[in-house]
């Protein structure tokens, strides 16, 4: 059954290249088949498709299947997690904010960066020792089992499905752009390889891809920022001063500009960035992944390193496009610099390519953004696939007595399940307006997973009722403000003046998360409560020196 | 020897005292350099965003905001490798005396 899939896969992506004919202009604008991309695509599904095979053989238990038995080295899960962070809109969404507003892009994107040291400080490591397959074991580590559990899956399972219709109807979209397929056979693409990934590899197949696509992402976008920035003789200087030249906006773009104009809303945008990282479940399931505390610190480092390696990249490669992509009359719909740049704002790092590197270099790009999607999308179901499983059935249901038979096929099914709610979720969400799913997505992991997290992690006096308490006030609040805020209330709902003026709900959502759930665990003077307390030292001593943490599973 | 045993011979042992107190005053110290001049960069544009735009030398069109939020980028990572090597280092000495001691 397992080669039929793989098999079936390949065959409707074959099929989906045959079908796609001219089509749908609607929302962007299809292009025409680009063959060069999509050689090279096939050439990094039959290269992962083959990974998985070899994966599907190493993964027999569940801990295989979360964690890749907790076998994954520093290095490699550092680019893992960078893997899992750089996604498709980081390489196209911060060049066209750098190549749209200049120093702006950059705050945005040192805002986008600056919460990984702070994990690392504060976090990785207690992460390590407390946790086995997902972040509901620690935040449940001494609260109670059933709520917590299922609340703190819960709260997994909403930023999984919020960030997951992001990537779709990305994926749907940047496709039909760069590689001239129709949007949902692009969406039901990305579906099926994304289930054949995750249910027959697990987490090593996952990771490796993950591992593949980031050493591609960053080898392409190097390369890229090499020949842009030699068209400027590697002098910054020049290059910020054709920049100036070139920008309608001219010297602006070198000082901040409306970005940040608002303190409240440019805290609460990093507070959002900062906090929600730190509260994004496939991102902290890559703690789980390696052998011991040591190994996950290391995974930090590395992947901060790449990380930001990559954001400066980034900064380059959109400064460039300002000289390169904005003063060349091609990249323009109707040939009229100035108009609307062809295939929409999120191009400009596309155009790049094709202006320094010509047609292939551009198929090579186009091929590495749709394995970015790809990678992004498996470690996201992924980590709802454990929710599912692992807390919600292994743990609530059947309260610790599955046997590890039971619980395999049950992620199975559940990846399965996240696949193809994915693919309704993208084709439902194809052409909605969804800038308000970023907010959404990190205003909730900021907000619900974050608190219980941290909170679970640092303060003895937290009981279930407050982590209940303050997941619900967190939830509530980030979900409804979003509702209210600009993204959805006037650009969704269409009324002429927003309720909640910020983008980013974090900095109302996430206090007052943090405030209800001190108030629900210092007014809780129940019996549990108290054991709840007592329960904090061998869980304190276990987070410091890792005493009784799960190790790695040896082969 | 029982879990608890362990747990309470750990508590009890200086070591532990000392190992916690360290790397927690560390990690805190690294955050805040980490974050206090984030938050300064971040407030220094909201009120004051004149600051950034001063050009680094008379006629250039670079200014003082690029190269510092690009030193943010830079020093976060140095300081991780900061935080490792001393964590990896004489902290898990420190952690594997503790282990071992309370085995004992």
């Amino acid at each position: 059954m397992k080669r039929s899939l793989i098999a079936l896969s390949a065959g409707l992506l074959i099929a989906g290249l045959a079908i796609a004919a001219p089509g749908a202009l609607d929302g962007v604008q299809k292009q025409p088949l680009n063959v060069s991309a999509i050689a090279m695509f096939m050439v990094f599904v039959i290269a992962t498709l083959g990974i998985t095979k070899w994966a599907a053989g190493r993964t027999k238990s569940t801990a295989d299947f979360y964690t890749a038995g907790g076998g994954i080295t520093g290095f490699q899960n550092g680019l893992a997690i960078a893997g899992d962070y750089m996604s498709a809109a980081t390489l196209l969404g911060l060049t066209s904010l750098v190549y749209a507003k200049g120093f702006d892009g950059f705050i945005y994107t040192v805002s986008f960066f600056i919460g990984w040291p702070i994990i690392l400080f504060l976090m990785a490591e207690r992460l390590r020792n407390l946790g086995k397959f997902t972040f509901a074991d620690i935040a449940s580590y001494r609260l109670d089992q059933s709520r917590i559990r299922t609340f703190a899956a819960f709260g997994s399972l909403t930023v999984v499905c919020f960030y997951l219709i992001v990537q779709m109807v990305g994926a749907g979209q940047l496709i039909q752009l760069l590689f001239g397929l129709e949007y949902n056979m692009a969406v039901v693409c990305v579906g099926i390889l994304m289930m054949v990934y995750v249910t027959f590899g697990g987490m090593v197949a996952t990771t490796w891809v993950q591992i593949i696509k980031a050493c591609l992402l960053l080898g392409g976008g190097t390369v890229l920022m090499l020949l842009a920035f030699s068209q400027f003789g590697f002098s910054f200087e020049n290059l910020f001063g054709q920049a100036v030249a070139a920008h309608k906006a001219g010297i602006k773009i070198m000082a901040p500009g409306s970005l940040m104009a608002d303190p409240i809303s440019a805290v609460s945008l990093s507070f959002a960035l900062l906090f929600g990282t730190a509260g994004l479940p496939h991102i902290m399931m890559r703690f789980f992944t390696v052998p011991n505390a040591k190994e996950a610190r290391k995974s930090v480092f590395y992947a901060t390193g790449f990380i930001g390696f990559f954001f400066l990249v980034v900064i380059i490669l959109g400064i460039s496009a300002i000289v390169i992509v904005g003063q060349n009359p091609a990249f323009f719909e109707g040939g009229q610099v100035g108009s609307k740049l062809i295939g929409g704002g999120n191009m400009p790092v596309m155009h790049l390519a094709k202006a320094v590197g010509g047609d292939v270099f551009l198929g090579f790009l186009s091929a590495v953004a749709f394995a970015t999607i790809l990678a992004v999308v498996s470690g996201l179901a992924l980590a709802g696939a454990s929710a599912i499983a692992h807390d919600l059935y292994a743990r609530v249901i059947k309260k610790g007595e599955a046997s590890s038979a039971q619980e395999m096929k049950v992620t199975k099914i559940a990846s399965v399940g996240i696949g193809l709610t994915a693919i309704a979720l993208g084709i439902l969400f194809k052409d909605q307006n969804i800038a308000f799913l970023v907010a959404l997505t990190f205003g909730v992991a900021a907000s619900v997973n974050f608190p219980v997290l941290i909170l679970s992690m640092y303060w003895k006096g937290l009981t279930t009722r407050g982590a209940l308490w303050g997941g619900i006030a967190g939830l509530v609040s980030a979900v409804g403000l979003v509702i209210l805020s600009p993204a959805v209330w006037v650009k969704v709902l269409g009324n002429a003046q927003a309720v909640f003026p910020y983008d980013h709900p974090a900095i109302i959502s996430m206090t007052l998360a943090f405030v209800v759930t001190w108030l629900g665990s210092v007014t809780d003077k129940s019996a549990r409560a108290a054991r709840e307390a007592d329960a904090f030292e061998e869980q304190y001593i276990r987070a410091q020196t890792g005493l009784g943490a799960s190790g790695a599973h040896a082969h | 020897m029982s879990q608890q045993n362990i747990q309470a011979k750990i508590r009890s042992n200086p070591k532990f005292a000392e190992l916690v107190g360290k790397r927690t005053r560390f990690a805190i110290i690294l955050s805040l350099v980490v974050l206090v001049p984030y938050y300064s960069f971040m407030m220094i544009t909201a009120f004051n965003p004149g600051l950034l735009a001063t050009p680094l030398s008379e006629g250039s069109v670079m200014t003082w905001g690029w190269p510092l939020a690009a030193l943010m980028v830079v020093g976060g990572w140095l300081l991780t490798g900061v935080y490792i090597s001393r964590a990896n280092g004489e902290f898990d000495d420190l952690n594997q005396q503790i282990l071992k001691e309370a085995q004992k």
